[in-house]
Parts: structure tokens; C-alpha cells; sequence
């Protein structure tokens, strides 16, 4: 293979192209290409910029927010986010890691492409589907469970009650978010599943390990990092899904723990995507800083999730 | 090693205890998971059926039941690693089934439902002067076609040129890094932010309550660019340098280099990344929400006026569905079917591009 020596543009030692003649071409290439990359870096900032800018008048302290307070307003808001998306992070790392596994080394190698394709079609589908169907279906399925729920685990907090009859709780918005971020953990994943050093593997198996041994010694230590990296992209999705949850959650802006009962906190990005388009004036700036606050969180989520990505040297 | 005196060295009783044992332990036969699993259904059956039950409590039984028979069937009979070793493979495959789940009732319940209204007047007609029955969705598939095509026509030049300067200008540079790093990050963005940062732009440079189809354009672009770099960059970092260099010897300038050869041997590599981003985004509904708004005609024009687009449509046709309110909640369930097959029909598409035309020699 050749050497990785980029294109020979400022070659030590002369005769490169680029000192030869120069060509206008060349230039206005380089130009375009580098103006499109800062342009990026541009737009994020745009975002940041304005969003501050518009969120300024409700952050001044005498700005009047139904509810007293900028903190108070936001404050539930920000803790049913972080509450669903929990929620969804707790069920769908499992069984991902799961599915991942089970894709890369458990299901038949012929078939084992095609089952990973039926995964990712759960990502091609629309979060306002997801929504609809967590109304019509997944409340419906949850009704029975959530009674059980209260009747048996009753004296766990989580689990007080009154159970729902609608079936339409955080708990279900939560396993909408679940199935929402199954696909991408599930994703990145198997990938790095996938990346074992084949050697590790055989050596495994070699010395007489079980499937599961080899697994448990030579993939899940080679992909820990990879995994936790995964699981935080998926957190930053959930933390900013918002039209599935806008759908299935009977809001009541409260702060409470119990996951099944009729009163459930809103979550940052419902609460805007269903006051947003009939807000005026104030209110207007009072939505734009909760979705400020939810960009700093995502963006801090994602960042960290990509600083182990990068610290564990890039195997996503 | 100890004793060597005799001629013929005999080893120990020990040894040839040890030496005497089969080299393969008794295993269960081959049906046995499936056994296990009938065996785990038809109990779980006979439990829960007299007290009248429902298929997914059935399913969780007959799951945990298989679980804990293969632990003692495969224990007694194998021992205990080999026990374990059934258990995990039952549990991942358990977890692939879970997420079949929801994806198998998605798409019967949206086909299911949807199939009431899939006829032609829904793909003829737009909402204009609708009231009750009747009525489509014309309007809103233009509108998602308007608005992701011209999203596209936003993002994919500034997503190559930017994936063109990492790959074959930036390389390490310090600007690249931070680019890379922040695109990474931009994947993260939350749609809805996305839609309030266009808002919050239109509001400062035009004035507020400004909802035009360019909009949801540019929120989409916001959420489309990064998926359209990374998909690139990992394409064009597949061209092999020798390409490169044999263009560079023939004294083809850089650019031309870039867009003859570089580009031209990761096409379709390209094509699929950007119909995966196109596909992405078409589903978005939170930022056109917010940018958009809704019509009931039909709106060509993205710089003058609200458009209706399916997602949007699907959501306020549901959420207010007017009276009678069937109408309006089959409406949202066609255009829900019409978006699906529409996300699902690229992400297909996006596929054979890349079976067809994918180099040889690569996966």
C-alpha cells in the first residue's frame, strides 16, 4: 500500500504541483471547501447566539412567567425531561447491548445482516408515528400492567399510584423514547462489537471458552467505552425527542416520582412543541430559553459522549 | 521427569485418570431449545389460560419460563458454563424479539388503520374548503416535498464541500479538528431546538410571527448537514491514495482531481449517506411545526406563506380532528402510512445504491 503522505501540495524538497504553476482553479476550491467547513462552525454558533438573544428578555429577572419564576416554570420541566429519558435509557442500553450481541455474534452469519437491517427500519420511523401509535397502542397495552403494577409493587414509590386509566404516564412516554433509541444504540453497538480483534476471539475459544466466556472476556472489555459512548448519544436523543412524548403525555407539570398515575411532568421539548405555535410576546421568550436550556444539556451530553469516543481512541 | 530408571516408564494411576476422560462432555441434542421453548409456551398456556389472559402475558411467562428450564435442563445434564452459555444466548435473543414488538405493531397498526383513507381522492385533494369527511393530503405531500427537496438542495453542497476540506485539505489541522468535533456534537442537536433557532432568526432579521416554507427548510438543513458530512467523510476517506496520485502524476490539477476521480469513485457511496440525511429528515415534525404552521391549500412557493407538510398534518389532523372527529383521525393515520412508506421507500432505495453500485471488494 502506498504511504499515507497526503497530496503532495507543499512537498518538502520542491517540484510539488502546487509550486509549479499555480492555478486559479486550486485556490477557489480550497476557498469553497474551507468556507463550507467554517460556515458549520458559523451556524452552531448562530444557534447558540440567537437563541441567547431571544431568551434574554425572560431571563431578566423582573420578567412575569405563568407560575412566578423563569426556575419554577422550567424546573419541572426540566426534571420530566431528564425523568423520560432516564426512563428510556434504562430500558433500551440492555437490550441493546442485547440485540448488538446477539447481531454480531449469536444470529446465523447469513441471516445476521438482515436482522440488522428489521433493527434499523425502527429508526426510519417517524417520532410522529411513534406518537400516535404510544396514544392508541402502547397506553392501551400498559393499562393492565400499570394496575398490576399498583396492586403488587404498590408500596414501591415509583409504583404508588393511582394507576392511570388512559394508560398515558411518563413511564409510557419513556418506553416510546425507548423504542425511539433502540435502533441508534443498537447501531453503534453491534459495530463496535463487530471491531474485536478477531485474534482476541479465537484465542477464547481456543483456550475452551463458551460462546459466553469469549464474549464476556475478549468483546465486552474490547467494547465497554464504545458502549457507554452509545448509550449517551441515545441519552441526548431522548433528552430532545419531542413530538412522541408531546403526544402521549397528559401533562400536569408537576415534580413527583411516581411513574404511573395521572399527573405526570412535562418534558422541555413537549411543553414547546405544544405551546410554541399559539404563544405571543413573553411567553415566546420563555419557551425559546427552556429550549436554550435543553440545548446546553444536550450538548453537554453529547460532548461527553464524545470526548470517551475520542479518549478511547475513535472505535465508534 | 522423576522416574526414568525402568524402560518402560508407566505413569501414575492419577495421570491415567486424568488422561482417561472423553474428550467431549455429554451434550443436550440439538432440538433442545426448541423443546424447552414448546415446552415453556404450553405451560405457560395452561397457567394463565383459565383465568383468561392476554398473548403478552403468555409471552412473559413462557419467557422466563424457558429461561430458567434451559438453566436446569442444560445445568444437570452439562454443568454450569455450558448452562450459562444457553441462558445468554436465549436472553439475546429474547431482546432481539423485544424489539420486533414494536416495530411489527407500528406497522400493522399504521397499515392497519391507515388503509381506510389510502384511496385516490386522499392523494387528489387538499383540505380547501374541507369540512368533516372527505378531504387529503395533497397539499401536505407537496409540502414535504417541497420543503425536504429544497433542505437538500441547502445542505448537501455545504455537507460535501465541508466533507472535501477534512478529508483532502484540513487533514489535522486544528480547524479540521474542531469541525469534525463539532459536527459530531450537531448530530445531538435536538429538532426542536433547531426549529427555534430559525424562528428566533427570522424573528430578529424579519420580524416575528413569520412562518414561510424556506424556515423549515433551513431548520431541516441544520439537522441534515452533519449527517451528510460524516456519511461523506467516511466515503471519501475509502478512495484509495493511489488514485490520487496517479492523477496528480498525469498533472491533473488538485481540484480536478477531486471532483474527476475523488468524487467520482465515492459516488455512490455519497448518493446513499444522502438519502439516508433526506430520509432522516423527512420525518422531522417538530421543527416544521414550529416554522411552518399549517395550510389547508396547497403552497408551491417555500418563500411566501405556511405550508402544510405530512408530519404536521398528521399531528393537527389527529390532535383537532374537527368534527366528525373519525375523519380527521383517519386522515392522520393515511398520512402517517403515506409518510412511513415515503421514509421507508428511501431508506430501500438508499440501500441498493449502495448493494449496486458499491465498490468491489468492500462489505
Amino acid at each position: 500500500m502506498s504511504t499515507p503522505t497526503r497530496a503532495p501540495e507543499r512537498g518538502p524538497g520542491g517540484g510539488g504541483i502546487a509550486t509549479g504553476t499555480k492555478r486559479r482553479g486550486d485556490g477557489l476550491f480550497r476557498g469553497t471547501a474551507t468556507g463550507a467547513g467554517v460556515l458549520i462552525l458559523l451556524v452552531l454558533a448562530a444557534v447558540a447566539v440567537f437563541l441567547v438573544y431571544e431568551a434574554l428578555p425572560a431571563l431578566s429577572p423582573d420578567a412575569e412567567v405563568d407560575g412566578g419564576s423563569l426556575t419554577a416554570y422550567v424546573g419541572p420541566l426540566l426534571f420530566g425531561t431528564v425523568l423520560a429519558a432516564v426512563i428510556a435509557l434504562v430500558v433500551a442500553t440492555p437490550v441493546s447491548v442485547g440485540i448488538g450481541l446477539f447481531i454480531s455474534h449469536f444470529a446465523p452469519r447469513r441471516a445476521a445482516q438482515g436482522l440488522g437491517y428489521l433493527v434499523d427500519l425502527l429508526a426510519a420511523v417517524p417520532s410522529i408515528v411513534y406518537g400516535i401509535w404510544g396514544i392508541v397502542v402502547l397506553s392501551q397495552w400498559m393499562v393492565p400492567v400499570y394496575a398490576w403494577l399498583t396492586d403488587n409493587l404498590g408500596f414501591i414509590p415509583l409504583f404508588a399510584g393511582p394507576a392511570s386509566a388512559s394508560g398515558r404516564t411518563i413511564l409510557t412516554a419513556g418506553l416510546v423514547l425507548a423504542v425511539m433509541i433502540l435502533p441508534i444504540i443498537t447501531a453503534l453497538a453491534r459495530d463496535i462489537f463487530l471491531q474485536t480483534p478477531r485474534l482476541h476471539e479465537e484465542a477464547a475459544l481456543a483456550l475452551g471458552a463458551t460462546r459466553w466466556e469469549m464474549i464476556k472476556y475478549s468483546v465486552i472489555p474490547y467494547g465497554r467505552s464504545g458502549v457507554v459512548s452509545a448509550a449517551m448519544l441515545g441519552l441526548g436523543r431522548a433528552l430532545g425527542e419531542t413530538m412522541a412524548v408531546a403526544l402521549v403525555l397528559s401533562v400536569s407539570n408537576v415534580v413527583t416520582f411516581n411513574l404511573i398515575s395521572s399527573t405526570n411532568p412535562s418534558t422541555i421539548a413537549a411543553n414547546i412543541a405544544l405551546n410554541f405555535p399559539e404563544a405571543t410576546g413573553i411567553d415566546t421568550n420563555v419557551l425559546i430559553a427552556s429550549g436554550l436550556a435543553l440545548f446546553v444539556i444536550t450538548f453537554l451530553v453529547n460532548f461527553a459522549a464524545r470526548w470517551i469516543v475520542a479518549r478511547s481512541g475513535a472505535k465508534a | 521427569m522423576t522416574t526414568t530408571t525402568g524402560k518402560n516408564p508407566q505413569p501414575s494411576r492419577e495421570a491415567l485418570q486424568a488422561i482417561d476422560q472423553p474428550l467431549s462432555k455429554a451434550a443436550l441434542p440439538r432440538w433442545a431449545p426448541w423443546g424447552v421453548l414448546v415446552l415453556s409456551v404450553v405451560v405457560a398456556l395452561a397457567v394463565l389460560l383459565p383465568g383468561g389472559t392476554s398473548a403478552g402475558a403468555v409471552a412473559v411467562l413462557a419467557a422466563l419460563l424457558h429461561l430458567v428450564l434451559t438453566a436446569a435442563v442444560s445445568g444437570a445434564k452439562e454443568g454450569s458454563r455450558k448452562a450459562k452459555d444457553r441462558v445468554v444466548t436465549a436472553l439475546v435473543t429474547i431482546a432481539f424479539l423485544i424489539a420486533m414488538v414494536p416495530l411489527v405493531s407500528v406497522v400493522w397498526t399504521v397499515v392497519s388503520r391507515g388503509a381506510a383513507r389510502f384511496d385516490a381522492q386522499f392523494f387528489t385533494w387538499s383540505m380547501q374548503g374541507v369540512i368533516g369527511e372527505g378531504g387529503g393530503g395533497l397539499h401536505a405531500i407537496w409540502g414535504t416535498v417541497v420543503v425536504t427537496l429544497l433542505a437538500a438542495l441547502i445542505s448537501v453542497p455545504i455537507g460535501l464541500l465541508t466533507a472535501v476540506y477534512l478529508v483532502e485539505y484540513g487533514a489535522r489541522s486544528a480547524l479540521a479538528r474542531a469541525i469534525t468535533f463539532l459536527v459530531d456534537v450537531m448530530t445531538g442537536i435536538p429538532s426542536i431546538v433547531a426549529g427555534l433557532f430559525v424562528v428566533a432568526l427570522f424573528a430578529l432579521v424579519v420580524g416575528p410571527q413569520m412562518r414561510i416554507g424556506l424556515m423549515g427548510a433551513i431548520a431541516l438543513s441544520v439537522l441534515m448537514i452533519p449527517t451528510v458530512v460524516r456519511s461523506t467523510e467516511e466515503m471519501l476517506k475509502l478512495v484509495p491514495n493511489d488514485l490520487r496520485e496517479a492523477a496528480y502524476a498525469l498533472g491533473v490539477p488538485k481540484w480536478r482531481t477531486i471532483v474527476k476521480v475523488v468524487l467520482r469513485t465515492s459516488v455512490s457511496g455519497i448518493a446513499t449517506g444522502v438519502t439516508l440525511a433526506v430520509a432522516r429528515v423527512a420525518g422531522e415534525t417538530a421543527p416544521l411545526l414550529l416554522t411552518l404552521g399549517l395550510t389547508v391549500g396547497t403552497n408551491f412557493n417555500p418563500f411566501e406563506g405556511r405550508m402544510a407538510t405530512l408530519p404536521v398534518f398528521a399531528y393537527y389532523q389527529y390532535t383537532q380532528p374537527g368534527v366528525p372527529a373519525q375523519a380527521g383521525v383517519d386522515r392522520a393515520w393515511t398520512a402517517a402510512l403515506v409518510l412511513i412508506i415515503l421514509v421507508m421507500a428511501l431508506n430501500l432505495f438508499a440501500r441498493l445504491i449502495s448493494r449496486l453500485f458499491a465498490p468491489k471488494g468492500s462489505r
